[in-house]
């Protein structure tokens, strides 16, 4: 379903290349629940924001849902994102300016679903993460748990293929972490494949498969048992 | 969508109050000084006759020196001598023919310890009136047998009617201009034709003249010329006779004719009159004939004067100044807001979806704007107005009209959206990725 073969990126200064990711391979299958993980700087975000089309490659191939998406054009590129992909980030990037609902509707709007389309699933999503009751409520009127279940509650409203969650539960104490883990267990076991990149050892461990990355370059199939023997600085303080 | 970004636009105007309403204010004040100069300018250019334009002519015959054109290039003279006038007027070959020159009475009004005092005065036919449109609240123009008669018939302006009558319908009522007694045969409505078409000779901006009379009377009886009077030939010696039948010109000569093939008539009869000129040693110059419409006579006499233009220039680059300091306030605020852009991107929006948001948040800043500038552009008028308070025609250039109030907010928009341009091409390419890693 996701398949990278290949994959570089380099990011160029005038003086100073850097390698982000050198011949990243992987291969995720639809319904997994992958956890990234590795040190700081080891490329994660980047594989997953490649993933999620919110960077070009320098080079290799990229095949999502058994199409290549290298030859996509900014249009169509913003199409798959909005259609197949739903994106959790650790500090929830809701609008401000917006109420609840409105945010859950922000990518309802660009797919151009009618109004009443969009109602139903917006109430649909918020009523699965639990804040059916806050839909005129500000972001700043909500916890941070209650923040990322309206992130998570976004990134569902499209019915997407994928979740790619980066540091999901990063800024959450542990109760809330883990409600947001049961909920993203509840998710993939509706059949969405997710990818999550943390560097909590216990988190990386609720996956059905833990990916490492070391130097921009991936390490399949450790489990959370071997992390610490790779003097994993964050997983050794989590 | 357009409501959606309408909504959106709202929302970011009131998150960045202090921001949104300096560029508000920045678009105003460019708009209000350039659409100060632009109605100026606007009114200073108007066609005050547009709905007859096609119609309407004014009359011009090259009679002037064989040695030299009247005016560079080659344009005959803007006015006529009295024997052309005549001639034409009486050949009567248009459906209305209006001869005219501009002249000053002196009034005495009644009873003994009134003072006389002087007014302008227009010298016409009677078709002035019917041809120019011209409003009556009391009576009528006198008719042709009147001009045929010289009959000593007069139509007054309603202010004048206001301080002789009390504003009292006064036809058939007497007056006395010059010592002679004048029949009034109609009063005039309120009527300031801006700029004064019918004669762009003397200020085309000042009021209409408060009395009018028979041309014939007047320009046999030898009234006094109050316009330009320019003679290429020495006048013969004598009395008003040989001025009459002198080469010098001072009268103006407008025809109303009703479609094409009537105008393409008058053209081979003044070519006729010219030529028949010709054969008795008068046209030497070139045949020259021309006749302009309202708008064409307007534009050929460049009524405008320069320092308008100089002026609109320099409102103009005004107004580029404060859309340089639009641009980068659009700038500033929209890279505050490049989190929200890579957001949105990471949700699906395209470029072009985001270029359409902020774009019509621009335009939406830009209408703001606008309005505010119509009141800026009213403050600017009323200056004007206050500055050259000493010239009566002022307050016919000051004013304001629909057509420039929707000028200014139409221009105030799509200023905006050109400021709009450049901030939002950097926010559409701010990579969605750059701005979502910041955790």
């Amino acid at each position: 379903m996701l398949k990278m073969n290949n994959v570089s990126k380099v990011y160029r200064t005038d003086t100073v290349k850097t390698h982000a990711l050198r011949e990243f391979s992987l291969s995720v299958e639809e319904g997994e629940f992958v956890s990234v993980t590795g040190p700081s700087g080891s490329g994660k975000t980047t594989f997953l924001n490649i993933a999620g089309l919110l960077e070009e490659m320098t080079a290799g191939t990229y095949e999502l849902d058994g199409h290549d998406i290298s030859s996509l054009n900014d249009r169509e590129r913003s199409r798959v994102r909005n259609e197949k992909i739903g994106f959790i980030f650790q500090s929830f990037n809701l609008i401000p300016e917006l109420d609840v609902f409105d945010n859950v509707d922000v990518p309802l709007r660009y797919r151009g679903f009618k109004a009443a389309e969009r109602r139903r699933r917006v109430e649909r999503c918020l009523d699965t993460v639990g804040l059916a009751s806050r839909v005129k409520h500000l972001p700043a009127q909500l916890s941070g748990g209650q923040q990322q279940r309206v992130a998570i509650a976004r990134a569902l409203a499209g019915d997407p293929r994928f979740l790619l969650a980066d540091e999901p539960t990063g800024n959450l104490d542990t109760r809330m972490a883990d409600n947001v883990m049961e909920l993203l267990a509840e998710i993939n076991a509706g059949g969405t494949t997710i990818i999550m990149v943390t560097h909590e050892l216990t988190l990386a461990d609720r996956a059905q498969r833990n990916i490492f990355v070391r130097d921009g370059n991936v390490s399949d199939g450790c489990s959370s048992d071997e992390l610490p023997a790779l003097n994993l600085p964050e997983a050794a303080n989590a | 969508m357009f409501r959606y970004y309408l909504k959106l636009g709202a929302l970011s105007i009131r998150a960045n109050p202090a921001l949104s309403a300096l560029m508000v204010l920045a678009i105003a004040i460019g708009i209000g000084a350039c659409m100060t100069i632009v109605t100026v300018r606007h009114v200073m250019s108007d066609n005050p006759i547009e709905h007859k334009n096609d119609v309407l002519y004014h009359v011009q015959v090259d009679s002037w020196s064989p040695a030299e054109p009247y005016q560079e290039p080659d344009k005959p003279p803007e006015q006529m001598t009295y024997l052309d006038a005549k001639a034409l007027y009486d050949a009567g070959k248009a459906y209305r023919q209006v001869t005219s020159f501009k002249t000053s009475r002196v009034v005495q009004p009644d009873g003994d310890d009134a003072r006389p005092f002087q007014l302008d005065a227009r010298a016409t036919t009677s078709d002035f009136f019917p041809m120019f449109d011209v409003p009556f609240l009391y009576g009528a123009p006198w008719d042709r047998a009147s001009d045929d008669a010289e009959e000593r018939v007069t139509v007054l302006s309603r202010e004048i009617n206001e301080q002789l009558f009390g504003g009292e319908d006064s036809t058939g009522r007497m007056l006395t201009l010059n010592g002679e007694e004048y029949r009034v045969s109609g009063v005039l409505d309120e009527w300031t034709p801006v700029p004064k078409v019918y004669d762009l000779n003397n200020n085309p901006y000042e009021a209409p003249e408060a009395l009018y009379l028979p041309f014939s009377l007047a320009a046999t009886n030898g009234f006094s010329r109050s316009g330009n009077t320019s003679c290429w030939k020495p006048v013969a010696d004598g009395g008003f006779e040989e001025f009459l039948a002198s080469e010098c010109i001072w009268i103006q000569m407008w025809i109303e004719l009703r479609d094409k093939s009537e105008k393409d008539g008058y053209l081979q009869f003044l070519d006729a009159y010219a030529a028949e000129q010709k054969a008795l040693g008068r046209f030497q110059r070139p045949l020259n004939n021309r006749l302009n419409t309202p708008s064409e006579w307007l534009a050929d006499r460049e009524v405008v004067d320069d320092n308008v233009s100089v002026l609109l220039s320099i409102a103009g680059l005004f107004l580029v100044v404060c859309l340089l300091n639009t641009i980068g306030l659009l700038l500033a605020k929209i890279m505050r807001r490049a989190k929200d852009i890579s957001l949105r991107r990471a949700l699906g929006a395209s470029k072009t979806t985001l270029f359409a948001q902020y774009i019509i948040e621009a335009g939406m800043i830009g209408a703001a704007g606008g309005m505010l500038g119509v009141g800026a552009t009213w403050l600017g008028l009323r200056g004007i107005e206050n500055l050259w308070s000493d010239y009566d025609f002022i307050q016919y250039l000051v004013r304001m009209d629909w057509t420039m109030v929707l000028l200014a907010v139409v221009l105030a928009v799509m200023s905006a959206f050109a400021a709009a341009l450049y901030p939002t091409w950097r926010a559409c390419n701010i990579t969605p990725a750059s701005q979502l890693r910041i955790q």
